[in-house]
């Protein structure tokens, strides 16, 4: 029953749609290319309109892609239909069969594929435990909770023990709090099967709390790959910062060049970064700072003007301008600081070491 | 931008799919064959059927003063049983959504609502003539009047206005009750009165919808043969002339250019009303109601509303009524009692009754569950698959509603009588059963095909995907997701196709041949004959008949329809 672990490679593939308004061809999906490694969890994460569904949906089978090709394993699968591919989806609407109950909605699956009743009964059995389903397999799917339901959605898939398992925003229809427990449902049982599992959301912390890798996809291509760390640590470019938790942009010349040390004027105060490689003295350089990774003090940093002070129960959440930039800062576990009210001048204090130059 | 790879690919995905492939091709072939091939030979025919190319049978037809009579007449009617059967519609909707209603008034409109899915095309014309013609229950012997004529111009109006108005009254119902109640509570509120609130929301609104309804009424007035035919009289319309064309003068060819015309009255029509009218409504309302409607109680809207309504329902029902106590009255006209069930018995004796009923029900009974099932399959295939000949399907099905009975008609004696295209291939058809039987599919297959789509169109595209995406194939797709899902749609469409094969006439009567009576056929034949009480015999029948599948189906899915189960939530 163990099976060899597939991953999921995508050799330059494109996608062209056509504007319904326009008439124009544009690329859904442009010179992708991909690899998947086997057993991982990966997550698809875009805004939408960003072509992580249509790059999911051609690996279902579901679209075909214009260009490139798609491997499953060492094996080409562009010309097999859906129903052909070694793949199972979990889909964003749980796409159950209304008319079954949640047993042959999950032993669909495997009687296509003929399999002999007592083993069809041991199986479904079998995941619906691992999902926690046991006792309601007479059910009517529509007797069921959005969480329930999609607990036999994913039961459904994994009980044909594809190779790749795909997920099509499975949570967005739940309520913040079951999404939550859901995920981590999903990545426990992932982690179990230890199957390869492809995930599309444009949930960023969904994304950080399942994967072991993230793809960034931004207008049809991928922006970055990376683990959750790198992207959020390290991001490429102001989409990928931007679009991964809350980012401020403090722009700079570049005034001193010092071995791996650099010296940036930003609106007047020298910040000391990390030198990359290739920087040069007189250009203008963008460093990403986290709202978190700053605070607000009477001296030791930048001076700054305080224009929104607003209590958040676990924060207090600042907008200060520096400048002409408007910095946004979270200054956690506030009960005994001092806080700072708006209109107050004050300074931006923060570690050089935290920001990252893009 | 080359997108070539993914319709490659694409196309290669389908043709791994032969039960797919062949029920596309299959599909193909017999919409091609008899829709679009028997209106393709009507062209051919009017532009050479005398031997050269050119015009000259339609400047021949154009001379005839008949042919262009009729078309006036059929202009005429069409404008005016449009605009009536709009406005009782509307006025009839607009009461059931806006008005409170007693429970009395509220089964009358229930059973108006239900009457044009049960009844034969010609039973209003029949009980016109009974009730108010020169022998006229009311006007003889209530009224005294000896010389009363229905025949014509507003017996046309009249009976076709009562016959189709249920349909406008269906379509405006679904249309207001999609107007948010708080778009008429802001205009109150904002201080206009009733009246204001209607001619400056409501109206508008429905505007769109109100053109809708009067195309539909239109290009069915234009296209009924039935009643034109027995209450006509001299007053001849475009389907009757182009009948009388080619049963009374032989006349082939002008018969086909005449059907011609009709076609691209009809077809003008349609597609206004396809695309032009049918988008707009669809923009104008697509709100949901928020919440339910403050139904209107002030006694003065109430009661004139209520009471019109109410006596033009009771007038149309007991217009239908009068159709079975009409076969029980001795001799209509003179002598009422003691009620005789002679007429009944002269049908199933001296007038093959037997026959007749066994010839229509078995036909109608094959050609039922083929058209429910092609228009599911269409559907399916229309609302849930891609692939490049959709849109042909998509469109010649739809074509075949505005399609004329009387054109069906004459393109299939002009393209089957000889074999395709004179050649004798599948001429062996012609005159049989199974031509009888193409005719009621191609007929009933519009109404089908556009109830599976609204249907299909409601459930989520993603659910047949998953049943693909876990290993079906499209066969099994069809069989274990779509048709269980829509079995509902699936069954009704079934007595609809059955009820509308069993009532059709206007094609079956130019090419039923001898060996088979119809029940239709014959009601026509006696209700011109004059023989009222037996036309009324057999229509009798045809309603139990009709009004029995109905009740059937509705039991059905009471008992074991889906919808109660995936609906319950």
């Amino acid at each position: 029953m163990e099976k060899i672990k597939k991953g999921v490679r995508l050799d330059h593939i494109s996608k062209i749609y056509q504007d319904p308004k326009t008439g124009k061809d544009f690329y859904a999906v442009k010179d992708t290319s991909l690899t998947i490694e086997p057993g991982s969890f990966v997550t698809l994460l875009g805004p939408s309109g960003c072509g992580k569904t249509t790059t999911l949906r051609m690996i279902a089978g579901f679209e075909s892609p214009d260009e490139g090709e798609i491997y499953l394993g060492d094996e080409p699968i562009n010309e097999l239909t859906p129903n052909k591919r070694d793949t199972a989806m979990v889909f964003q609407s749980y796409a159950l069969l209304p008319h079954y109950n949640v047993f042959d909605n999950v032993a669909y699956g495997l009687k296509l594929r003929k399999v002999p009743k007592e083993e069809i009964k041991e199986r479904v059995m079998n995941i619906l435990d691992l999902v926690e389903l046991t006792g309601m397999e007479s059910r009517m799917t529509n007797q069921l909770s959005g969480g329930q339901q999609q607990r036999v959605a994913l039961a459904r898939a994994l009980v044909i023990e594809p190779s790749v398992l795909l997920f099509d925003e499975p949570l967005s229809n739940l309520d913040a709090k079951l999404r939550v427990s859901m995920r981590t449902e999903i990545r426990r049982i992932q982690q179990r099967v230890g199957i390869t599992a492809i995930y599309v959301t444009h949930d960023q912390s969904e994304a950080m709390a399942l994967s072991d890798q993230i793809i960034v996809m931004n207008k049809g291509v991928v922006a970055q790959m990376g683990t959750p760390q790198e992207i959020y640590y390290h991001p490429v470019n102001e989409f990928v910062a931007d679009f991964i938790g809350e980012a401020n942009f403090l722009k700079g010349k570049l005034t001193e060049l010092q071995g791996d040390k650099a010296v940036l004027d930003i609106h007047g105060n020298p910040l000391c970064v990390d030198a990359r490689e290739g920087m040069e003295p007189g250009k203008e350089y963008t460093v990403v700072l986290r709202p978190e990774a700053a605070t607000l003090a009477d001296e030791g940093g930048m001076p700054c003007e305080v224009v929104l002070s607003c209590f958040m129960g676990s924060y207090q959440n600042y907008h200060v301008m520096v400048g002409d930039a408007l910095v946004k800062l979270e200054e956690h576990n506030p009960k005994n600081k001092r806080i700072y009210q708006v209109g107050e001048h004050c300074q931006l204090v923060f570690d050089p070491a935290s920001v990252h130059v893009l | 931008m080359a997108r070539g790879q993914g319709a490659a690919l694409d196309r290669k995905k389908l043709l791994a799919d032969p039960i797919l492939v062949t029920t596309i091709v299959l599909l193909i072939t017999f919409l091609t064959l008899f829709i679009l091939y028997p209106l393709a030979i009507l062209l051919v025919d009017s532009f050479v059927g005398d031997g050269s190319f050119g015009l000259s049978i339609f400047k021949r037809i154009f001379a005839m003063k008949s042919f262009t009579r009729a078309i006036t007449n059929t202009l005429k009617v069409g404008f005016v049983v449009g605009i009536l059967s709009s406005l009782i519609g509307l006025l009839f909707a607009y009461v059931e959504v806006y008005v409170r209603m007693n429970k009395f008034v509220g089964g009358l409109f229930k059973v108006v609502s239900m009457l044009p899915v049960v009844s034969p095309p010609f039973v209003l014309s029949l009980s016109m003539i009974m009730l108010f013609g020169k022998a006229g229950l009311i006007t003889r012997f209530l009224l005294h009047i000896y010389d009363n004529s229905v025949y014509g111009y507003w017996g046309i109006v009249i009976v076709q206005t009562l016959t189709f108005f249920p349909v406008c009254y269906m379509m405006l119902k679904g249309l207001l009750k999609n107007i948010d109640p708080s778009l008429e509570e802001a205009a109150r509120d904002m201080g206009a009165g009733r009246w204001k609130v209607f001619a400056d929301v409501t109206l508008p609104l429905m505007l769109p919808g109100l053109g809708n309804a009067f195309l539909v009424t239109f290009i069915e007035s234009i296209a009924d043969f039935a009643n034109p035919m027995i209450i006509g009289g001299s007053y001849d319309t475009l389907a009757t002339t182009i009948y009388l064309q080619i049963t009374g003068a032989y006349d082939k060819a002008g018969a086909a250019a005449m059907a011609v015309v009709l076609l691209c009255i009809t077809l003008l029509m349609f597609a206004v009303q396809k695309y032009y009218l049918e988008a707009k409504t669809a923009a104008t309302l697509t709100g949901k109601a928020s919440r339910g409607r403050m139904l209107i109680e002030d006694r003065s809207v109430k009661v004139p509303l209520t009471v019109f309504c109410a006596l033009v329902a009771i007038f149309v029902i007991m217009m239908y009524i009068c159709v079975p106590i009409g076969a029980l009255f001795p001799t209509w006209g003179y002598k009422f009692f003691p009620l005789t069930g002679k007429w009944f018995k002269l049908v199933f004796t001296r007038y093959h009754g037997f026959k007749a009923f066994k010839d229509s029900f078995v036909l109608s009974l094959i050609a039922a569950p083929v058209t429910a099932l092609l228009s599911m399959i269409i559907s399916y295939l229309v609302v849930k698959r891609k692939f490049k000949a959709k849109g042909f399907i998509e469109a010649v099905s739809m074509l075949a509603m505005a399609v004329p009975g009387t054109v069906l008609g004459v393109g299939y004696i002009r393209g089957y009588s000889g074999g395709l295209f004179h050649t004798g291939v599948l001429q062996s058809i012609y005159g049989t059963g199974l031509i009888l039987i193409i005719v009621f599919v191609v007929r009933s297959l519009p109404t089908g095909t556009r109830s599976g789509i609204s249907a299909l169109r409601q459930i989520d595209k993603s659910i047949e995907e998953s049943a693909y995406d876990m290993g079906a194939d499209s066969f099994k797709v069809f069989m274990t997701v779509t048709l269980p899902l829509i079995k509902d749609s699936f069954l009704s469409g079934l007595v609809t196709a059955f009820v509308r094969s069993i009532t059709a006439i206007s094609a079956i009567i130019l090419l039923v041949t001898p060996s088979f009576l119809l029940i239709t056929v014959q009601i026509n034949e006696f209700a011109e004959k004059g023989s009222y009480s037996l036309a009324c015999a057999f229509a009798t029948i045809l309603i139990i008949i009709t009004y029995g599948a109905v009740l059937l189906m509705n039991l059905f899915i009471k008992y074991f329809g889906t919808s109660r189960k995936i609906k319950e939530d």
